[in-house]
């Protein structure tokens, strides 16, 4: 046991050494040059492979996603509407900011391990969870003021004009005068909702 | 001769009344079209939504949707219609209040919920489309009734 530690901590000792020596054949350009390349391939390689995770092909490549909320989300007006418009799921479910995306993307990380423990698996599993899932979603939109959705909808693009009569009123009350942001008022518009009880706004 | 004998030859006769009935080319559902040719599909109504309360009909008419209801969810878990109409609601939403009709149970004992029976709102509320009627109605109003009534006692 103490001698496969020693064996591990001269191999760290001797790779520390090499590194920290200044180089004997490389030429200073060389490792400039090749450091450059070496950096423009990890980076662009990095940021291809996160933006592979951030299409709705890639979310519907399982089934929890595909056979519960995308299929939900089908017949709603964010997918199915005149104009042919629509969102995908990272247009609402990632921030589109580099750093708040990262974020996200760590937070997610736990997702990873949902999929391969089958957490929500079957979608009797995945409506015991729903109540906590929404509600993580719910929660991260009130925080940061609805921000997925005003990637889109711009309270100074709204028309209140071309609106209901009763959307014009609620959103000059309410979404003008920074009273409530979209989530509090527009829950369950792309999927289906879990049980509400308890929930400020419904009953 | 048995009973089985002029049941069957009962079932003949209609059998033919029928097929000779639809040769003569009865009202369906088709439109009259023939099976082999697709009918036009009847145009789809946009649902009407100007936020005005439309009149009854009869005073116990279950008043009509005056607006786009889409997506909005109805079920066990969720009713949408309750978070604008319900009592707690309406201060900030402005809409009129869920009847006090529908808080009774079948004992018109009132609840201090909505009763379970009243719960989901589209089976009696409905939005309007905006399109023709498909048949000719011949509904008279009961004002108009008893007008008529009235002018034929005089």
């Amino acid at each position: 046991m103490t001698n496969s530690i020693s064996k591990v901590w001269s191999l760290l000792v001797s790779i520390w050494q090499r590194a920290n020596r200044p180089a004997k054949y490389l030429s200073i350009g060389f490792l400039t040059l090749g450091g450059f390349v070496a950096g423009v391939i990890f980076w662009g390689g990095f940021n291809t492979a996160l933006e592979l995770t951030n299409t709705e092909e890639f979310c519907i490549s399982c089934h929890e996603m595909r056979d519960n909320v995308f299929s939900e989300l089908q017949s709603t007006i964010h997918y199915s509407n005149r104009s042919g418009v629509r969102a995908t799921c990272p247009d609402c479910h990632v921030p589109h900011n580099w750093t708040d995306k990262i974020a996200r993307k760590m937070q997610a990380s736990k997702e990873v391990y949902g999929k391969i423990f089958g957490t929500i698996s079957t979608r009797e599993k995945f409506l015991e969870q729903r109540r906590r899932l929404a509600g993580h979603e719910w929660e991260r939109l009130s925080a940061n003021d609805s921000l997925e959705c005003r990637n889109c909808h711009s309270a100074e693009s709204m028309d209140i004009t071309a609106q209901g009569s009763r959307a014009a009123t609620a959103h000059q009350q309410f979404l003008f005068t920074g009273e409530k942001t979209c989530i509090d008022c527009h829950k369950g518009i792309a999927h289906e909702l879990p049980d509400m009880t308890g929930v400020p706004g419904w009953k | 001769m048995n009973i089985k004998f002029f049941i069957s030859l009962f079932l003949c006769g209609a059998l033919l009344v029928g097929g000779i009935a639809l040769a003569d080319g009865v009202a369906n559902l088709r439109g009259g079209k023939d099976i082999g040719t697709e009918p036009d599909a009847p145009a789809v109504g946009k649902i009407e939504d100007k936020d005005l309360k439309r009149v009854r009909n009869y005073p116990e008419q279950p008043p009509t949707i005056p607006h786009d209801i889409r997506d909005y969810e109805v079920t066990k878990n969720a009713n949408k219609c309750l978070s604008c109409h319900s009592r707690s609601r309406t201060g900030e939403s402005q809409a009129p209040m869920v009847s006090v009709t529908h808080f009774m149970d079948r004992d018109y004992q009132v609840l201090a919920t909505i009763s379970p029976r009243r719960y989901f709102c589209n089976q009696c509320h409905v939005p309007q489309m905006d399109v023709k009627p498909l048949i000719e109605n011949t509904f008279v109003d009961v004002d108009e009734l008893l007008e008529q009534e009235t002018s034929g006692n005089d």
